[in-house]
């Protein structure tokens, strides 16, 4: 059953020099991600969820333990094979948006297909697509600066899935909007999922992104507490 | 993709501008310079060169070694036959002989007694051979303030500040008083016929020019000459030829060694330690450019780590989409090629068109120099090289690159987490 499994932790430590000691961030995580799965990692501050976001994104490495994302042991791979990883089959979704301000939302949206080589042609159905998608086709020559804060995410989330990754990794992707854009970004990450059959992972303490996962995985000090199948999730069935 | 970051380049002022105008000024301010040294010293050269040393200059061995005190006792003979052999055995350049004196330059009034006196510096050049290149080689024709150039061997020019100096006029009778080549005593009258400003201070205050035949009758110097100067034929001087076409000479007349008044050749270094001149002109390029390339390095190096520092989220934002760190570098180094690139062609070309009015026009600071004797040129000029369209490219492009480098290694070296955790805050 293993090539059902997106992501693969087992044993999972990870640890931070600090001072001539170390801090460990993350205690022995053992984990399977299922394709489509829409999952949340939550926990207070310091927990350790970013930490393993980064770590199943590719952008840190693990201390011991192995894991294995969208069939690839990225312990065994270097710089060079983990962007490639990234560049193909992770989107990624930042708590503070990330867009670069100087490049309008259509090439924000562009960027990460432009990475990829596609022909402008391709390029231009597929991010149009992509802002259709989250509703923001009349802003498509939208700079940042003239976007609002649920607006920039909307072409943040439009960045992250233009290239139809298998896995979408979401850092705190509401904290910094208010409750109605808060649902407005969530209602269109689970009919991304929901059509795409895109895998999420959500690292987030907010009550709102709770209420649409269907797995929900309490951190605390670095070990999974507890976990948590949610068959009706509260706000899920409005979607 | 590049098309995609040069966007970014033109958009982003904050990066690209600043970074844009220091390249430029760096590039400008490095083209005048050298621009400008290459004026000064290729005006001090050719001032040196048609004045007094010619590229090369033969003189007796006697008037050689006593050359400041003009001693025309100790001249060369026969000058007619010795120019004759030089320009069969040296066709490259054209020689033409000189006489330089020294006397009191006398100004009488309607009765004939002294109204004005002054010491003078006289300087006898070829006005009137059909072959003459001495009237475009001191550009008297510009270089005329009033009155016309001599017309007969006893008409005379004085210098612009003499003249005034002594109350003449044009058409005024001044009077040589001084000594002949066989130390008799010389008094001879010259009509002015014009007045010169040459830009050299020292010169513009006390000369006098005449024709060889006007200054051979006063000084009784029959096809005789102070010294022979030899110009190659563009006026370019030609520093090792010249030091080898001397080395030529002198071993075919080495046979008249102990002749105190034998011929002897001198290259323009060998006088008046302008051989130091020389070499300085060629090693001042090197440090000009060494100068600017360090500067603006060093700024262009803090842009980039004040830009990086701006630019966190940008290229956390990258690095997550999966482009390589190698590739994040190569597209800021392409960014910077960029600016280096734009800002070299602006610097140039504004350096250039400094440089080339420097060149046409020249500044005057003739008012600066109203005290001193020091013979240089007080028009400051600029010359344009074939090395001011691309030394540019030095602290323009490779300074750019290499403080990008600089800045961009301490983002290439830092580990991706530490990135994003910067990221977020």
């Amino acid at each position: 059953m293993a090539h059902h499994h997106i992501v693969e932790i087992r044993g999972l430590v990870k640890r931070f020099p600090m001072g001539g000691n170390h801090f460990t961030a993350l205690k022995g995580i053992d984990l399977d991600i299922e394709i489509g799965e829409f999952t949340g990692l939550v926990g207070p501050s310091g927990s350790g969820k970013t930490t393993l976001l980064n770590i199943i994104g590719g952008l840190d490495a693990p201390s011991e333990g192995t894991l294995t994302v969208l069939d690839m042991a990225l312990a065994e791979k270097n710089h060079k094979e983990l962007a490639a990883l990234r560049r193909h089959g992770i989107g990624f979704i930042f708590q503070t948006f990330n867009l670069l301000p100087v490049y309008s939302a259509y090439e924000n949206v562009e960027l990460p297909l432009l990475l990829l080589g596609l022909p402008a042609d391709k390029r231009k159905a597929a991010v149009m697509h992509a802002l259709e998608r989250v509703g923001l086709t009349d802003k498509a020559q939208s700079r940042p600066a003239q976007l609002s804060g649920g607006e920039s995410q909307r072409v943040a989330i439009a960045r992250a899935i233009v290239k139809e990754p298998r896995l979408v990794l979401a850092d705190e992707p509401t904290a910094n909007l208010d409750a109605a854009n808060s649902h407005n970004v969530m209602g269109i990450l689970a009919r991304l999922n929901r059509e795409l059959s895109t895998s999420f992972i959500f690292a987030t303490h907010d009550e709102k992104v709770m209420g649409y996962l269907t797995r929900v995985l309490h951190l605390v000090d670095g070990t999974i507490q507890r976990e948590e199948l949610v068959e009706h999730p509260q706000f899920l069935e409005k979607v | 993709m590049i098309q995609f970051f040069v966007k970014g380049v033109i958009r982003d002022r904050s990066r690209s501008l600043f970074s844009f105008i220091v390249v430029t000024l760096g590039v400008f301010l490095a083209v005048i310079f050298r621009g400008f040294m290459a004026g000064v010293f290729d005006d001090m050269m050719r001032q040196s060169a048609i004045m007094q040393t010619g590229h090369v200059k033969v003189a007796t061995r006697a008037y050689a070694e006593e050359a400041d005190l003009m001693p025309n006792d100790l001249a060369i003979l026969e000058v007619d036959s010795l120019i004759t052999a030089l320009e069969q055995h040296y066709p490259a350049l054209f020689w033409t002989p000189r006489i330089t004196f020294a006397g009191l330059l006398d100004v009488p009034d309607a009765q004939g007694e002294t109204r004005k006196q002054g010491a003078m510096m006289g300087v006898a050049i070829d006005f009137f051979s059909e072959s003459t290149r001495q009237i475009e080689l001191w550009d008297l024709n510009n270089k005329l303030t009033s009155g016309n150039l001599p017309r007969t061997p006893e008409e005379v020019l004085l210098g612009n500040e003499f003249a005034r100096r002594l109350e003449v006029e044009i058409g005024d009778v001044v009077t040589f008083i001084g000594g002949t080549m066989y130390g008799g005593f010389a008094s001879y009258n010259f009509t002015v016929a014009g007045t010169v400003s040459l830009g050299v201070g020292a010169f513009d205050r006390n000369i006098l020019m005449v024709d060889l035949e006007g200054a051979r009758q006063a000084l009784d110097m029959e096809n005789a000459a102070s010294f022979v100067m030899g110009f190659y034929q563009d006026m370019f001087y030609d520093d090792p030829g010249s030091v080898i076409l001397s080395a030529r000479f002198n071993d075919a007349h080495s046979a008249e060694e102990n002749d105190v008044f034998g011929p002897v050749m001198h290259a323009l270094r060998d006088q008046q330690n302008l051989g130091a001149m020389v070499d300085l002109s060629g090693q001042v390029l090197w440090l000009i450019i060494g100068i600017f390339m360090f500067a603006v390095t060093v700024v262009l190096w803090n842009l980039g780590l004040m830009n990086g520092l701006r630019r966190y989220g940008e290229i956390g934002v990258r690095l997550a989409m999966g482009e390589t760190k190698t590739h994040v570098f190569g597209t800021m180094l392409i960014e910077s090629l960029i600016i280096g690139m734009a800002g070299t062609v602006v610097g140039t070309a504004m350096g250039l068109l400094l440089v080339l009015y420097l060149q046409e026009v020249g500044l005057d600071y003739s008012a600066l120099m109203e005290n001193y004797a020091i013979p240089v040129s007080t028009v400051m000029r600029g010359k344009i090289t074939p090395d001011l369209y691309v030394i540019g490219v030095v602290p323009g492009i490779f300074a750019t690159l290499i403080g990008t480098m600089l800045a961009g290694r301490g983002i290439y070296k830092r580990e991706l987490s530490q990135l994003f955790k910067e990221l977020e805050t």
